[in-house]
């Protein structure tokens, strides 16, 4: 090689170097404590502003404190749930039902979904299935469910199977038919055949559909659970958040439901915040979706 | 210094066995239905570089995808003796769940290379092949549209097929960078010895690049003409040769779409 074809070559080489810097933006990381002041205030804002108007009602005295507690009265029912002892136990309840009821159904609905995505037939036929089951008020089971089991965890296991078990598959579903055909082209031109496309190429990019169904399933477990709760106490239930709720409205006591109520949301956003957004939010950022 | 062979279809003559072998290649895609291909014969000869250029509605892509094995023709054979050949398209379709390496490193797994160590140096010798030194632990959404082609390359020649397929693979990027993309195909070209099929619908784009420019006609997609382009590399699209070569093709182009506005 002479040297004037070296020097040409060089030149391409700084050419595409050059090229590649200018179109290369730095990734831009924010500190923690940035992110979670600027992710934290405005539902702060929102939450501040809901219970300005709250107090608003209140104190316009439209409606009888037993109809309408104020903030602060709900405030110290919760308060009075802490300090006796009644909280911690029945969130630890509920929770821990929840958690069974829906790694339960993570472990049905995903294989479901899988068949129901990748066999036509299997779809043709469980498909509708899958979404009228979806549509269904879970609540809706609760009487038969209660009637099989009596009250026992297996009759809340089984509200909350079928309030979830459909809506992960769906979402397992809506992953892989959004998986586009041109990863699968490029897995089969690669050698991805058979199970290794399934393995390399199918399931990693259908995750972040089966991250969205699985958040959703974690909202149906949770609600089928507390209908299911609400509904039907038992000793063998155990005092849980909904019984918490049932109680109060038992006794007449307005401030105690809205404190159940407030628990219940709360536990509810505390998972969301704290396991599916963290996931998803992972997941989405490195493939530069988020 | 243009030579310009007018050849009918399987009119080139192969010494060796060829690359590819496409014969009497047709595709109708419903039954009944018009044929998008139509009785194509192409023989590419190992290290040979072709481009196949036609206006919408040619089946230029399908017939690659044909070639790669991705599709079945409803007529017609296809020969690759050398196994499958590497595909690479318009986007670079790399894995996004996987690093530029990582995508590297599939193909090569996937190709039977089990040891890890091994791999991991192979990949880093493909990147650097196209420039892309340190780019082993980059996103592809961290990449620019340019660099994700070269890693979409490099991961193409982690196939180690001898031929390499590419559809339009330039087509979505700016003038600059297919520029210097060009010149970086024919440099890669001319070291791996690979037998490259080049689909473009730029005439240009395929006198830069190719050593044999064949023109399909549209609805049914044939071999309408061909060329060689003798036109020494390191070629410029602004060289007087290639702009003259490109009007004549133009012309041609241009009469078979003008058969379809009649």
């Amino acid at each position: 090689m002479d040297a004037e074809a070296v020097e040409s070559k060089d030149a391409l080489a700084t050419v595409e170097a050059g090229l590649d810097a200018l179109e290369t933006s730095s990734d831009h990381e924010d500190s923690t404590l940035i992110r979670v002041v600027r992710a934290a205030y405005p539902p702060l804002l929102a939450l501040a502003l809901i219970l300005a108007v709250w107090q608003l009602l209140y104190a316009s005295k439209i409606w009888p404190d037993w109809k309408l507690p104020g903030p602060s009265q709900v405030y110290d029912s919760l308060k009075d749930a802490f300090s006796n002892g009644d909280v911690w136990p029945a969130v630890g309840h509920s929770i821990g039902h929840g958690a069974v009821g829906f790694a339960a159904s993570v472990a049905l609905g995903t294989p479901l979904g899988l068949l129901v995505g990748r066999f036509q037939p299997v779809r043709a036929g469980i498909g509708p299935i899958l979404s009228g089951l979806q549509s269904l008020p879970s609540v809706a089971w609760v009487p038969p469910a209660l009637m099989f089991f009596g009250p026992t965890p297996a009759m809340l296991y089984t509200v909350v199977l079928l309030g979830a078990v459909p809506s992960i598959a769906v979402g397992v579903v809506a992953g892989l038919d959004h998986v586009p055909p041109l990863y699968l082209r490029v897995g089969r031109n690669i050698g991805a055949r058979g199970l290794a496309s399934v393995r390399y190429v199918l399931l990693p990019a259908a995750l972040p559909g089966y991250l969205a169904g699985l958040r959703q399933g974690w909202a149906f477990a949770w609600r089928s659970l507390l209908a299911s709760e609400i509904i039907v106490q038992s000793a063998d239930l155990g005092h849980s958040l909904g019984f918490l709720l049932k109680n109060a409205q038992d006794t007449n006591d307005m401030a105690g439901a809205f404190a159940a109520i407030v628990l219940i949301l709360a536990v509810g956003v505390a998972v969301n915040q704290l396991l599916f957004v963290p996931i998803e939010r992972r997941v989405l950022k490195t493939r530069g979706l988020a | 210094m243009t030579a310009t062979i007018e050849t009918g279809p399987g009119a080139t003559a192969v010494r060796h066995q060829p690359a590819v072998r496409l014969a009497g290649v047709t595709k109708t895609f419903r039954d009944g239905g018009a044929p998008v291909l139509d009785g194509i014969d192409l023989d590419v000869a190992p290290g040979e570089f072709v481009c196949l250029l036609g206006a919408s509605g040619c089946g230029k892509s399908t017939l690659l995808t044909i070639a790669a094995g991705l599709d079945a023709p409803t007529q017609g054979t296809v020969e690759v003796p050398d196994g499958r050949a590497a595909l690479m398209f318009q986007e670079s379709a790399l894995f996004p769940w996987l690093t530029a390496g990582q995508n590297i490193d599939l193909a090569l797994r996937l190709r039977g290379l089990s040891a890890r160590r091994e791999r991991r140096a192979e990949a880093e010798r493909l990147l650097a092949l196209v420039r892309l030194h340190g780019a082993y632990d980059k996103r592809p959404h961290q990449l620019s549209g340019g660099m994700r082609q070269r890693v979409a390359l490099a991961r193409a020649l982690a196939q180690d097929s001898s031929v390499l397929l590419m559809d339009e693979p330039f087509a979505a990027l700016d003038a600059i960078t297919r520029d210097v993309l060009h010149e970086e195909l024919v440099r890669l070209w001319e070291a791996t010895g690979l037998a490259v099929v080049f689909v473009t619908h730029n005439v240009r784009e395929a006198v830069r690049l190719g050593q044999r420019v064949v023109l399909l006609s549209s609805r049914p997609g044939r071999v309408a003409r061909e060329w060689r382009v003798d036109i020494p590399q390191p070629r410029r699209v602004e060289d007087k040769d290639v702009a003259e070569l490109s009007i004549e093709i133009t012309e041609h182009l241009r009469e078979e779409i003008s058969r379809h506005g009649r």
